[in-house]
C-alpha cells in the first residue's frame, strides 16, 4: 500500500553529517526565530493611539461614522495631562521612574514572530495527535466563530442580569444538555478545568459528609490515575490509598470492598480507565462504596468512550467532571484553557458551588450568587473562581452539542472506540499489548515496550514518530504498564491517517526489536533534536537576561 | 455528520480487521442493561451548521454588548481595545489545536512563547521569575496564599479589605478545607486604604499579608510599608493585580518588597466573554520557585547545542509528585497567555505607557465630571482608571436604571457586596481608552438623573 499519496516513498533518514549547512541557521520552510527580548526595542510599538477626540467612540462609528485617521498622541502631552496639576497626584506618588524592560514589535514584526513560531508546533490541524487520556479531537471552526459573537465575547461579568440572558441561556442550556448525557441530577458550571473539577467534586463530598457530621480521612486511588487524582484528594485534605488492580487492568472489586470502612470518605475512579479499560463491576463498585457511606468519584476525563452510549448516573456515580476541552472539543491551546463542570448525584448537588445559573418559570434565568444562596442554595459548599466560569469554553461546548445531537454524539462514542480497536489489532503483533487478549479497548489502546531490544524504552519510539510526521502517544503512563504507550487516536482520524500511523509505528516497532540504536538519534527531522531536560531542571533560566554590556557589544 | 471522517464501509472493513461482528461487540464490558439502546432520549438529532449559528446568535443577540454602549464596568475585568493581530495570532491552528508541550522538539512554538511570556510577567511584575499561567486572577490569589503557608510553614493570612471579594470569597473556600485561618474585613468607602490595619494586625504567626494594588475601590497605595512590616515578621506580601495595564504607569509590587505577586491577565489581549476564560498571573523570588504551583518553561540546549525551551521542574507537579505536588494544577491557560503576550509585545513598553497614560487621563476626566454631581462623592484621592463615588442613593437601583438610559454604568458596591449597608450606594467606575467624551457625557447625564 501507498505510504503517502502524494507518491513520496520512505528513504532512512538522512546522515546528519551530509546536511547542507545555511549561513541563517533557517531550513528553507523551517525558520529559526529569536526572543522577542533579541528583536525588539521598548521604544517600538505596533498599537496607534487616538488622542481623546469628541464624538468619536466605538458604538458610535457603528453608526456609520467615518473612521479619522489616528495620530500617536506625543507622549509629552499625555504626561502634561497627567502631571500633578491634572492628576499625576492621584497616583498617590507612585508613578514609575525605573524602566520595565518590555520590548516591543511593530505589527508586521509581531506577526511574523508569533506565525514563525506556530510552525515550531505540532497540531492537530497538522496531524493524527493520539495522546491518551488527552482526546486530540477535531475542533470546529464553528465553535471558535460564534464564541467571538460580541454578544459572548463583549459581555462583562458584573453587567446587570437583565442585560445578559442570552449568555444565562447558554450556561443553562448547556448545564441541561451534560445533565441530559450523564443522566445526573446536577451540575457546577464553575470549574475552570478537570482537575479543578475534580476538587469540586470532593470538596462537595467532604461537605456532604460534614453535614452529616461524619468525618472521614481517607480517599481511595487507583494507581493508574491522573497524577490530579491524589494531588486533588490530599489538597482536599485526605490521605491517600492505593486500590489495587487485578490482572485485568480494571479494580479488584474484592480487595476494594475488604479496605472499605468507616474511615474511607470516597473512591476515586476513571472509567474508562486510564488503560483504556471500562470497568465493568462499576456499578458493584459504586453500590459498595454507597453501603460503606462513601462517595463514588469518576473522572471524566475519558468521557468520550461512552457519552451518547453510557449515562454516568446509571453506574452509581456521585460526582463527575467533565472535560469540555475533551470530549466536547473545545480547544487545547497548548495547554488550556480548559473547563470542567462537575455533574453530581442527588445526594451532592446540594453542596455544590456558587454560583450557578437558574432558570425561572417566567423564562428568565438568574445567576444564584452568595445573596440568594440562604434561600436557594444553603449547602453550598462556597465559591472556586471569581465570576462565572469559562464562559468562551460553554459557547463553543453547546454548539458542538447541537451540531453532534443525540445521533452524532452516539456515533463519536461509536468511532472513538472503533478507531482504538482498529489501531490495537492492527499493532499488537509488534507492539506488546498487556490487556489485548481480555478484549476490546475502549477510546484508548495500551502498549507497552516490552520486546524491545539493545536498551531501547518507549521514548525511542515516540521520537522515531515525530520524524515520521507523528505527535507521539502518552508515554509512561499510566504507572501500571511498563514503559506504557497509550494511544487514543479519537473519532475525528480517517481511516486512511489510521492506517499510515500505523504502518509508521509498525516500522519503529521492528527496528525496536532489532535493537536498532539509530533510533536513540530520533527526532533528526524536528525544529529541535532531543532537548537536554536534566540541564534545564538543575540549573533553570525560567526568565530572559538581558546579556552583559560587554557581551551584548561583541 | 460533518466532523466525522469514517465511512460506513470503512467501519465494516475495520469491524472486520478487528474481528468483531458490530460495534456493540466493543462495548462488550459495559453491562448490556447500562448501555443505551439507541441515540439519547431529549436532546436532538445533529444539526447543520447554519442551524447552530443561527441558535447561538440568537442567544447572543439577547445580551447588551460592551462595546455597543457608554461602558464602565471594571471590578476585575477591564474592556479594552484589542488588536485584530492578537486574535489571529491565537487561531493560528499550531497554536489553537495543540497540547501542553510534553514533546518539546515540536512543541518550540509554545514552549518559546510560555517563556516570553514569564519573562513579560516577570519584569511588568517587577519580580524574578513567572510562571506560563494560573486559570484566573482569584485561584492565583489563593494559590499564593497555600504557597506562602509551604514557605513560611504558618497558616495565618491577613487578607486586606481592598482585595476583590469574589477573590477572598474563593480564598475563603478553599482555607475551610486546609488549615489556613484567614483574617478579612470589608472596605470602607474612604480615601486611605486599611494598610495600618494591616501592619498592626501582623505578628510572629502570620504567613502572609495580601493587598490588592490597585484595590476593588481603585485606591492606590505604596506597599513598602506593609512589605516591610510582613518581612519584620517572617511574613510574605502577596500583592494582587486585577489591572496589569495599570503597571505601565505605576511602580510594580515587586519594586516595592511584595515576594509574590498574582494577579488577572484578561485586561492585556483577552476580551471580557462574560468572566472567562481569563489568565492567572503569578511571579516570585527565584529562592521561592521550587514551592511555586504551574508549569514553567525553562532555556536548555538540544543534542546539537541549538537553544531550546522545555516544560522544567516538574518535580513540583502532580503528574510527577501525584499527592505530594505544589498544586493539583494541570491545565492553564496558554491560549489566554499567548493573547496576553502577543498583545504585550505589540504595546511594547512604550505603547504600554501610553496606553496606560491614556486611561489614567480619562479615568481623571470622567472622576472630575462625575464628582461635580450634587450629592456625589469621590471616595478616591489616587486611583488608575477606577474609582468609587459615593452616591446619595443606593447604587444598585442606580445601576439597573441606567440600563434602560443604555448605559453600562458601572459596578454597584451592592452587588458585589449584598447586604452590607455601608457599602451600598458605592459606584466603583471603570474607565478605559475605549471611554469617548460622548460615553462619559452620557454616563454623567444617566447618573444626574438617577440621584436626583
Amino acid at each position: 500500500m501507498t505510504v503517502n499519496p502524494s507518491g513520496w516513498r520512505p528513504t532512512t533518514p538522512a546522515n546528519e553529517q551530509g546536511e547542507a549547512q545555511t549561513v541563517t541557521g533557517n531550513r528553507a520552510l523551517m525558520l529559526e526565530e529569536p526572543l522577542i527580548f533579541e528583536i525588539g526595542t521598548t521604544e517600538q510599538t505596533g498599537v496607534d493611539f487616538d488622542p481623546p477626540r469628541n464624538g468619536e467612540g466605538d458604538h458610535a462609528q457603528h453608526g456609520g461614522g467615518g473612521v479619522v485617521p489616528g495620530s500617536d498622541p506625543p507622549p509629552s502631552a499625555l504626561r502634561a495631562a497627567t502631571s500633578p496639576s491634572r492628576g499625576g497626584a492621584r497616583l498617590a506618588g507612585l508613578e514609575r521612574s525605573r524602566p520595565i524592560g518590555l520590548p516591543g514589535l511593530s505589527e508586521p514584526e509581531m506577526v511574523r514572530h508569533y506565525t514563525r513560531l506556530s510552525r515550531q508546533n505540532y497540531a492537530i490541524d497538522l496531524g493524527l495527535f493520539p495522546l491518551g487520556s488527552c482526546t486530540m479531537k477535531h475542533n470546529p471552526r464553528l465553535n471558535e466563530k460564534v464564541a467571538r459573537l460580541p454578544g459572548f465575547a463583549d459581555v462583562h461579568p458584573l453587567q446587570p442580569q437583565e442585560t445578559v440572558q442570552g449568555a444565562l441561556q447558554v450556561v443553562n442550556e448547556l448545564a441541561f444538555w451534560l445533565l441530559d448525557l450523564t443522566g445526573m441530577y446536577g451540575v457546577a458550571m464553575s470549574p475552570k478545568a478537570g482537575a479543578h473539577g475534580e476538587l469540586c467534586g470532593l470538596l462537595c463530598i467532604r461537605a456532604a459528609l460534614e453535614a452529616r457530621g461524619d468525618k472521614r480521612a481517607v480517599v481511595l486511588v487507583p494507581e493508574s490515575a491522573h497524577g490530579t487524582n491524589p494531588a486533588t484528594a490530599a489538597f482536599a485534605g485526605y490521605r491517600v490509598e492505593n486500590i489495587p488492580a487485578n490482572a485485568a487492568g480494571r479494580v479488584d472489586l474484592a480487595a476494594l470492598k475488604d479496605r472499605l470502612g468507616p474511615d474511607v470518605a470516597a473512591v476515586m475512579i476513571t472509567n474508562p480507565n486510564t488503560c483504556g479499560l471500562f470497568e465493568p463491576e462499576m456499578k458493584a463498585i459504586s453500590d459498595a462504596v454507597h453501603a460503606a457511606g462513601a462517595f463514588v468519584y469518576c473522572d471524566g476525563a475519558n468521557f468520550n468512550a461512552i457519552v451518547g452510549k453510557v449515562r454516568p448516573g446509571d453506574l452509581g456515580i456521585d460526582a463527575m467532571h467533565i472535560n469540555l476541552h475533551k470530549t466536547f472539543s473545545t480547544p487545547h491551546g497548548g495547554g488550556g484553557p480548559g473547563s470542567g463542570p462537575v455533574v453530581l448525584s442527588e445526594a451532592l448537588a446540594p453542596y455544590g458551588p456558587l454560583p450557578f445559573v437558574a432558570k425561572y418559570s417566567d423564562g428568565s434565568y438568574k445567576i444564584v450568587e452568595e445573596e440568594q444562596a440562604a434561600d436557594e442554595h444553603p449547602g453550598a459548599f462556597g465559591r472556586m473562581v471569581a465570576f462565572h466560569g469559562q464562559m468562551g469554553m460553554f459557547t463553543r461546548a453547546l454548539a458542538y452539542i447541537l451540531s453532534h445531537g443525540a445521533d452524532g454524539l452516539k456515533q463519536v462514542a461509536e468511532d472513538s472506540v472503533l478507531n482504538a480497536n482498529y489501531i490495537l489489532r492492527s499493532l499488537e503483533d509488534v507492539l506488546d499489548a498487556p490487556f489485548g487478549k481480555s478484549g476490546p479497548c475502549m477510546h484508548e489502546a495500551i502498549f507497552s515496550d516490552k520486546g524491545f531490544a539493545g536498551g531501547l524504552s518507549t521514548i525511542d519510539l515516540a521520537k522515531a514518530l515525530i520524524d515520521e510526521g507523528f505527535h507521539p502517544m502518552t508515554m509512561y503512563f499510566p504507572l501500571v504498564v511498563h514503559g506504557a504507550m497509550l494511544v487514543e487516536p479519537t473519532e475525528t482520524e480517517s481511516k486512511a491517517s489510521l492506517d499510515q500511523f500505523i504502518l509508521a509505528v509498525r516500522a519503529i516497532a521492528e527496528r525496536a526489536r532489532a535493537g536498532d540504536q539509530d533510533l536513540k538519534a530520533a527526532p533528526v527531522h524536528a525544529p529541535r533534536r532531543r532537548l537536554d531536560e536534566t540541564l534545564a531542571a538543575r540549573k533553570p533560566v525560567l526568565a530572559y537576561r538581558d546579556p552583559a554590556p560587554a557581551e551584548a557589544a561583541e | 455528520m460533518r466532523y466525522l471522517p469514517l465511512s460506513d464501509a470503512d467501519r465494516s472493513e475495520m469491524l472486520g480487521v478487528i474481528g468483531a461482528s458490530s460495534i456493540d461487540e466493543l462495548f462488550r464490558d459495559v453491562p448490556e442493561a447500562l448501555r443505551l439502546t439507541g441515540p439519547i432520549a431529549g436532546l436532538p438529532l445533529h444539526a447543520s451548521e447554519m442551524a447552530v449559528e443561527r441558535h447561538m446568535t440568537a442567544l447572543s443577540r439577547k445580551n447588551m454588548v460592551a462595546g455597543d454602549v457608554p461602558f464602565f464596568l471594571g471590578c476585575g475585568a477591564y474592556k479594552h481595545h484589542i488588536p485584530a493581530s492578537v486574535d489571529h495570532i491565537i487561531q493560528r491552528g499550531e497554536f489553537l489545536t495543540s497540547y501542553t508541550p510534553y514533546q518539546p522538539e515540536i512543541a518550540q512554538g509554545t514552549l518559546q512563547m510560555m517563556f516570553e511570556f514569564q519573562s513579560q510577567v516577570a519584569r511588568l511584575f517587577g519580580c524574578e521569575v513567572a510562571n506560563a499561567s494560573m486559570y484566573d486572577g482569584s485561584t492565583a490569589m489563593w494559590e499564593a496564599i497555600s504557597m506562602a503557608h509551604r514557605i513560611t510553614r504558618k497558616n495565618k493570612t491577613i487578607i486586606s479589605s481592598g482585595v476583590h471579594p469574589h477573590y477572598v470569597r474563593v480564598a475563603e473556600t478553599m482555607a475551610k478545607f486546609t488549615e489556613d485561618a484567614l483574617a478579612t474585613a470589608l472596605p470602607e468607602l474612604t480615601a486611605a486604604t486599611d494598610a495600618e490595619r494591616l501592619i498592626a494586625g501582623i505578628d510572629g504567626e502570620t504567613s502572609a499579608v495580601v493587598v490588592q494594588y490597585p484595590d476593588i475601590l481603585g485606591r492606590i497605595a505604596d506597599l513598602t510599608p506593609i512589605a516591610e512590616a510582613a518581612h519584620a515578621a517572617g511574613a510574605l506580601l502577596i500583592a494582587v493585580v486585577t489591572e496589569p495595564v495599570a503597571l505601565g504607569l505605576i511602580k510594580s509590587p515587586g519594586e516595592m518588597g511584595a515576594d509574590i505577586v498574582v494577579g488577572e491577565g484578561q485586561s492585556i489581549g483577552v476580551g471580557l466573554q462574560f468572566g472567562g476564560p481569563y489568565v492567572g498571573l503569578f511571579a516570585c523570588r527565584e529562592k521561592h520557585v521550587r514551592q511555586m504551583p504551574g508549569r514553567l518553561a525553562g532555556e536548555t540546549v538540544d543534542a546539537e547545542g541549538k537553544r531550546g525551551f522545555v516544560l522544567t521542574l516538574s518535580t513540583r507537579e502532580q503528574h510527577i509528585r501525584r499527592e505530594k505536588a505544589t498544586s493539583n494544577i494541570c491545565t492553564s491557560s496558554v491560549l489566554c497567555a499567548l493573547a496576553f503576550t502577543a498583545h504585550l509585545t505589540l504595546l511594547g513598553e512604550r505603547g504600554l505607557r501610553q496606553l496606560a497614560e491614556l486611561n489614567h487621563v480619562r479615568a481623571c476626566e470622567a472622576a472630575d465630571r462625575l464628582a461635580a454631581i450634587p450629592g456625589v462623592r469621590l471616595v478616591n484621592d489616587s486611583f488608575f482608571n477606577e474609582f468609587t463615588l459615593d452616591l446619595p442613593v443606593e447604587a444598585r437601583p442606580a445601576v439597573h436604571a441606567m440600563v434602560g438610559k443604555g448605559v453600562l454604568g458601572g459596578v454597584s458596591l451592592g452587588r458585589l457586596y449584598p447586604g452590607v449597608d455601608k457599602l451600598r450606594n458605592g459606584l466603583v467606575i471603570a474607565v478605559t481608552e475605549t471611554v469617548t467624551d460622548d460615553d462619559i457625557a452620557a454616563l454623567e447625564a444617566a447618573l444626574k438623573e438617577v440621584v436626583q
